[in-house]
């Protein structure tokens, strides 16, 4: 099953040291959501990063294929590499409080890598940051383009990190934990507008996050992640109805649910951890030379 | 309004700041043994003599009277007459400032220069030899004094290669009048080239010794807070841009990395200024600092006066230019 991208057998792990991810690989169609969950820890970011090639420098890919678009990644040198993805991928960060510049205006911000990496002429680039300024609902957005980081709030910061990854038109976007920073007010609105903006520009998008709860509002297919290995790969209907793998299981059942607020919290059981680690140390020993 | 009143409030502790510098050096420099008629005297001198000269000088008067009547005529600009050069303080202070300032920013380009070409490169080259070569030439440079780095540089390129002239600040045999004492400003203006390189041909030296320990500090500084900033968020994404390394530390990191180590050399600056005392004597340059040594030896009150008086003032303008840098450098400081 082919995808726009997809990425097969990646191994990632500190220089000389820990796995980081095992023997990943999953399949983001084009125009569709794909969901990426597990626990703080299990390598979620990391093959964001690895796809965008923004990995840790203590880090290395040690063997894996990252397809994008028919192009594995991996067999580009680094220039090609990152101009390709400049063009055809786009990241929507966590934190919106860090992920733009302090010292620059927000126009510049949005459209410079337009003029710089893709060519635009500088008219064409600021109509169209203007135009998804509005496309996210920013009020006043000629305004919004003068003023600085600071001057405006995180919920809005998101607004204009999001409206700065549509602009080039990418065909994939990695989305890395957006609401997480976010007041709980504002994470329905991102979370709303993010999937608003996908389906009009009809964009793939990898959607990481810890909750399972966004991920069914959003996502059309999901891998879970454990300890750097993919446990279980489904569609979103599936998965919910019938998860296959015990962790995933143990997870949809430790999901709080709002609707009763004296319900107390579910762990995932001893149990099941232990049968997920016992998987990921056996796919250590398999792969160990 | 509020930008009125700051600048107001700068003055007023400029001023503050000036005054209470007079009162110590005047003080301490009539406490502190030795006495300026003496040197004046020939042997064999009177008691009558000397005291017709210390009257004359205004030494027979307490200290407080003769801070009095020295304020007094600072007020109307009148900083006193030099005791060993008899000539109005102001006139021969104001004369040797643009070759000591024309010195200073000379060695403070280069120490920028330097010192930013460091840790540009120990930023790009992080974590591997070249970024622990930069930090093995800044420590060596940083733990030898700038008079030091004056001696060896004249030994190196004074003496074993010479390239540069070891002393003065232009060559007696050029044929140039200037109107000003900027003498390098005014050359480039004056298109006369054959003279500027002449110039930096003395200049470089004494410049360079007092550059090279500031030039390490900047290059420590900014390396540092440079690899701090190229773990943020904003760097990230511009990768993810398409942008390359060379691109994401000087447009992204940088603007932003800048900022402290703005602050540290503004303070720097003045320790260079005040290098400049010992290097210009070395170098025989003629500047404050070769004439306040001299002035010193002398017991030239006046002249001492008039030369600390100059010195805190740069001093605090420094502080006032940094202050301004700073706010225009840093988008959330310009509504405050």
């Amino acid at each position: 099953m082919s995808g726009y991208l997809s990425i097969r057998n990646l191994t990632v792990r500190l220089k000389g040291g820990a796995m980081i991810l095992r023997d990943v690989s999953l399949t983001v169609r084009a125009g569709q959501v794909h969901g990426l969950v597990g626990e703080s820890g299990a390598g979620k970011s990391m093959i964001g990063k690895a796809v965008l090639g923004t990995l840790p420098r203590a880090l290395e890919v040690v063997s894996g294929q990252i397809i994008l678009d028919g192009t594995d990644l991996q067999t580009l040198d680094p220039k090609e590499r990152r101009r390709r993805i400049g063009a055809s991928a786009a990241l929507i960060p966590q934190d919106p409080l860090t992920a733009l510049n302090p010292s620059k205006r927000i126009g510049p911000q949005i459209t410079r890598r337009l003029v710089d990496i893709l060519g635009w002429p500088k008219i064409a680039a600021e109509a169209r940051a203007l135009e998804l300024l509005e496309e996210v609902h920013i009020p006043d957005p000629a305004r919004v383009m003068r003023s600085y980081p600071h001057e405006l709030s995180g919920g809005m910061r998101q607004r204009i990190l999001i409206a700065s990854a549509f602009a080039a038109e990418p065909k994939l976007i990695i989305a890395d934990e957006p609401t997480t920073a976010l007041d709980v007010t504002v994470q329905k609105q991102i979370l709303r507008l993010i999937s608003e903006m996908q389906s009009r520009h009809d964009t793939a998008l990898l959607f990481v996050t810890h909750d399972l709860g966004v991920v069914s509002k959003v996502c059309d297919t999901l891998s879970v992640l454990y300890a750097g290995k993919v446990v279980e790969e489904a569609n979103m209907h599936r998965f919910f109805m019938r998860p296959i793998h015990p962790y995933s299981a143990a997870l949809l059942a430790a999901t709080p649910t709002y609707t009763d607020p004296t319900g107390s919290l579910t762990p995932v059981p001893q149990t099941v951890i232990d049968g997920v680690e016992r998987e990921v140390a056996e796919h250590d020993m398999r792969a160990a030379p | 309004m509020t930008l009125l009143r700051n600048i107001l409030i700068r003055l007023l502790t400029t001023a503050i700041t000036l005054f209470g510098v007079a009162v110590i050096v005047f003080v301490v420099i009539r406490v502190v043994p030795g006495n300026p008629i003496a040197m004046m005297l020939p042997p064999g001198a009177t008691d009558a003599d000397i005291e017709r000269l210390q009257a004359q000088y205004g030494f027979d008067k307490s200290i407080f009277e003769q801070f009095v009547i020295w304020l007094g005529g600072v007020m109307q600009g009148d900083f006193g007459t030099s005791i060993s050069l008899r000539q109005p303080v102001a006139d021969l202070v104001l004369g040797r400032l643009p070759a000591t300032l024309e010195l200073s920013i000379f060695a403070l380009v280069i120490a920028v220069l330097i010192g930013g070409a460091l840790a540009l490169l120990g930023t790009l080259y992080r974590d591997t030899k070249g970024e622990a070569a930069v930090d093995v030439s800044a420590g060596m440079a940083l733990s030898v004094p700038d008079f030091l780095w004056g001696l060896v540089l004249i030994l190196l390129f004074g003496v074993l290669w010479p390239v540069f002239h070891i002393s003065g600040r232009i060559s007696p045999s050029l044929n140039i009048d200037f109107t000003t004492n900027f003498y390098m400003f005014e050359s480039l203006i004056r298109l006369r080239f054959d003279v500027w390189a002449d110039l930096v041909a003395h200049m470089f030296m004494p410049a360079l010794a007092l550059a090279i320990p500031l030039a390490a500090i900047i290059a420590q500084l900014l390396k540092q807070s440079l690899k701090e900033t190229m773990h943020l968020d904003y760097v990230t994404l511009a990768r993810t841009k398409g942008y390359g390394e060379n691109h994401v530390i000087t447009r992204e990191a940088l603007p932003n990395a800048i900022l402290p180590t703005l602050t540290l050399v503004g303070v720097q600056f003045t320790f260079l200024i005040g290098g400049t005392v010992i290097i210009e004597r070395l170098f025989s340059y003629e500047g404050l600092g070769n004439m306040a040594i001299d002035a010193v030896i002398n017991r030239d009150l006046p002249l001492i006066q008039g030369i600390v008086i100059l010195f805190a003032l740069l001093f605090t303008l420094v502080n006032l230019v940094v202050d301004m840098l700073y706010v225009v450098l840093n988008p959330k400081l310009r509504h405050a």
